[in-house]
């Protein structure tokens, strides 16, 4: 009853004014229920993300991006999924909202651009249909004003002659082209949150840097946060400002960009580092993939998820790996039990000469 | 799509130019001498010359079926009378020409095989996507036992049963009669209700079955969850995207099995006691009747190449990939 006199408002979710981020991921964890037993696909994750920000989220397949991203949206399929921990999106809860009010924030503020863009889109409705019906449904617009939305979307991202192509359908689009449809599709209703999952992996790479350079003008343009998720450190490099790795469901290691290209902690970034390929590299360092391959997530190794592939749990002495789960301070860090000092040196002495 | 239509038909012209061709082999060329059925008791080596001269049994068998192939368009004069067209010859039991025992007859097959369809798609389809929007539910499981039984009736078994119940005991319903749409269209529609329902169920557990099985897998389809999260309500996302993904596949399956379709109506008549063309095949195999034999035959599969061409329409209008290929 005193909630409606109470004067203190500056911890509530949705002063402007307050330091809450835009987006707050809090303690996630995603299960699924399957035949085989339960798959732990996100296992207490957390990040935040501001305004006109982009997070790149890494990890190797697997590691749980896509889920993440799908329960921020609220896709899972309730019937075999558990959500829990806390997603805040401008102050408000998305875990446990309801289907309406989901379907309310959904192609509206927050909006997601899918891998496949072939797929993604329905073969059924032209183009112009796909784009347009979230506008009609999230402004009112009428189909005429929608029409002529998603001819807009279509020029802004660079399709020739969108006035017919607008009545095309996917497969008559090049796939360049659909996957520009798809983020005029997601851009819309200017989402205030934009979730992009590997926006780019099916196409070339000309095609690739076109896209990502469309993506970043039109966050300048609208101040869009966006979550970029991706396998390529290189285009993490080009679009993000800050970083998740993400491994076995698990948040490894945080920092800027820069801090996650040029000085990373953790042995897991060391070895997705260690797998590009480098145009400057000597032709005699070889490539250092990670050893091994992602644990199951129905059964993830005890301790820390990365011990059974890593080259340094000697370093770190006793079975301390297999038995501890190393935390992920916030801010910048990484979820590991080397020491600081370790972690630098190592770095310095043995993965850097490897990179150049 | 004119050009895909376009090409279908041909197509099928082809089609059933090799099948009237391949008939009347199997009917007037291979078995025993036609004549001789025609000739009767009393046949002698004089009788049977001029029945040949007259059936045109005289001149080579490409020849006798152009002649054929040419009278459905355009007529013929026989020996026996005249013969406008579309002819398919007289029959050897009455001298009556066999299009006006097939008109007589088609309507009721017709009237089964279509009104069958109808209530078997709508019962089997529906009680598919309810079964897939309630999945797990008490419904579902309910639904998917009963398809299980549906699958192992006969029409002929439960045909009369339901006769018993629902028109002798009950009441409800007419026991079924042959339609005449013409004179009384109400009266037809109400006796076609029993045997269509009947016919429906050896077909509808198949669809429900199938439908919800296509329905489950196209809701965990990426354009369906691109739909989910664009925000489209979940109805919507249920009928415009995932049943849009479904009906393609839906309509192959009854493009499959349209043949059973008509053998279905075949012996739904027979249960019912309906004058259908399957009526009409049985009696022109046991008296003989080969121009009779021969016209069921070329308008049941004329019927089936129609409603394929039909259905290959369908299939195009709902894929714009195949439609606009
Ligand atoms: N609906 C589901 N039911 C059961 N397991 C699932 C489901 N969705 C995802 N998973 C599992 O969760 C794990 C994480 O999957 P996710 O799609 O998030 O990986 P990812 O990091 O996006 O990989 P990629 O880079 O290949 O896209 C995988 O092991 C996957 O098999
Ligand atoms: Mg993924």
């Amino acid at each position: 009853m005193t909630t409606l006199t109470k004067p203190d408002t500056s911890s509530a979710p949705q002063d402007p004014a307050g330091d809450a981020p835009f987006l707050s991921v809090r303690d996630l964890y995603v299960r699924f229920a399957t035949e085989d037993g339960t798959v732990k696909a996100v296992d207490g994750l957390s990040f935040d993300l501001e305004r006109g920000e982009t997070l790149g989220i890494v990890g190797e397949s697997g590691s749980g991006k896509s889920v993440t991203n799908l329960a921020i949206l609220g896709l899972h399929n309730p019937r075999n999924t558990t959500i829990t921990g806390e997603i805040l999106l401008d102050g408000q809860e998305l875990t446990g909202a309801s289907q309406r009010t989901l379907e309310r924030l959904r192609g509206n503020k927050m909006a997601m651009i899918f891998q496949d863009s072939l797929t993604a889109l329905s073969p059924y409705y032209t183009v112009g249909r796909q784009i347009a019906e979230p506008f009609m449904k999230h402004t009112g617009a009428s189909r005429r004003e929608a029409r002529a939305r998603a001819i807009e979307m279509l020029a802004k991202v660079g399709i020739p002659q969108p006035q017919t192509r607008v009545d095309d359908y996917p497969h008559q689009f090049s796939g360049g082209m659909r996957q520009r449809a798809m983020i005029a599709l997601a851009l819309v209703c200017d989402p205030a949150l934009l979730i992009a999952d590997e926006p780019t992996t099916a196409l070339d790479v000309t095609v690739q840097a076109q896209v990502l350079d469309l993506l970043k003008d039109l966050q300048q343009e609208t101040g869009t946060a966006i979550i970029l998720i991706t396998h390529d450190l290189g285009v993490i490099a080009n679009t993000a400002d800050k970083v998740v790795v993400m491994y076995a469901g698990r948040a490894v290691e945080r920092g800027t960009t820069r801090e996650i290209l040029k000085e990373p902690q953790h042995p897991y970034a060391w070895g997705l580092l260690g797998s590009i390929p480098r145009l400057t590299a000597s032709v005699d360092v070889p490539l250092a993939p990670i050893p091994g391959s992602p644990p199951s997530l129905l059964n993830p190794p005890s301790g820390c998820p990365f011990h059974t592939r890593c080259a340094f749990t000697a370093t770190v002495g006793g079975d301390r790996c297999s038995t501890e789960r190393p935390q992920l301070p916030d801010g910048r860090g990484s979820a590991c039990h080397l020491t600081a000092e370790q972690k630098r040196d190592i770095f310095i002495e043995q993965i850097q000469p490897r990179l150049r | 799509m004119l050009r895909f239509l376009v090409r279908r038909v041909l197509g099928a012209a082809v089609i059933l130019v090799l099948i009237s061709f391949v008939t009347y082999l199997l009917f007037f060329a291979l078995p025993s001498d036609p004549a001789l059925l025609s000739c009767g008791k009393n046949c002698n080596p004089q009788n049977l010359a001029l029945i040949h001269k007259n059936l045109g049994l005289d001149k080579p068998i490409p020849v006798q079926w152009w002649n054929y192939v040419v009278g459905i368009f355009a007529g013929r004069h026989l020996p026996l009378g005249n013969c406008p067209a579309p002819c398919f010859g007289l029959s050897f039991n009455n001298d009556t020409s066999v299009w006006s025992l097939l008109k007589d007859r088609y309507p009721t097959t017709l009237s089964l095989a279509i009104g069958g369809s109808v209530t078997f798609l709508v019962i089997g389809v529906g009680l598919g996507l309810i079964s897939a929007w309630k999945q797990g539910s008490v419904f579902d499981r309910v639904a998917s036992s009963i398809s299980l039984l549906g699958q192992s009736v006969q029409i002929y078994f439960i045909g009369p049963l339901a006769i018993y119940l629902f028109s002798v005991q009950l009441g409800w319903l007419d026991r079924g009669h042959d339609p005449d749409w013409t004179s009384d269209p109400v009266g037809s529609l109400t006796g076609l209700v029993l045997p269509c329902l009947i016919m429906s169920v050896i077909f509808w557990s198949n669809y429900s079955r199938q439908t919800r099985s296509l329905m489950v897998e196209q809701l965990s389809e990426e354009h369906v969850r691109t739909a989910r999260a664009k925000g489209m309500g979940s109805k919507y996302v249920f009928f415009r995207y995932a049943l849009r993904g479904a009906m393609g596949p839906i309509v192959t399956i009854f493009g499959i099995d349209l043949g059973s379709v008509f053998g279905g109506a075949i012996i739904t008549e027979a249960t019912f006691g309906l004058h259908g063309l399957g009526n009409l095949a049985v009696s022109a195999v046991l008296q003989s009747d080969l121009p009779l034999e021969m016209g069921v035959m070329l308008v049941g599969a004329t019927s089936i190449v129609f409603f394929n061409i039909l259905i290959d329409a369908c299939y195009a209008f709902i894929d714009p990939r195949i439609r606009l290929a």
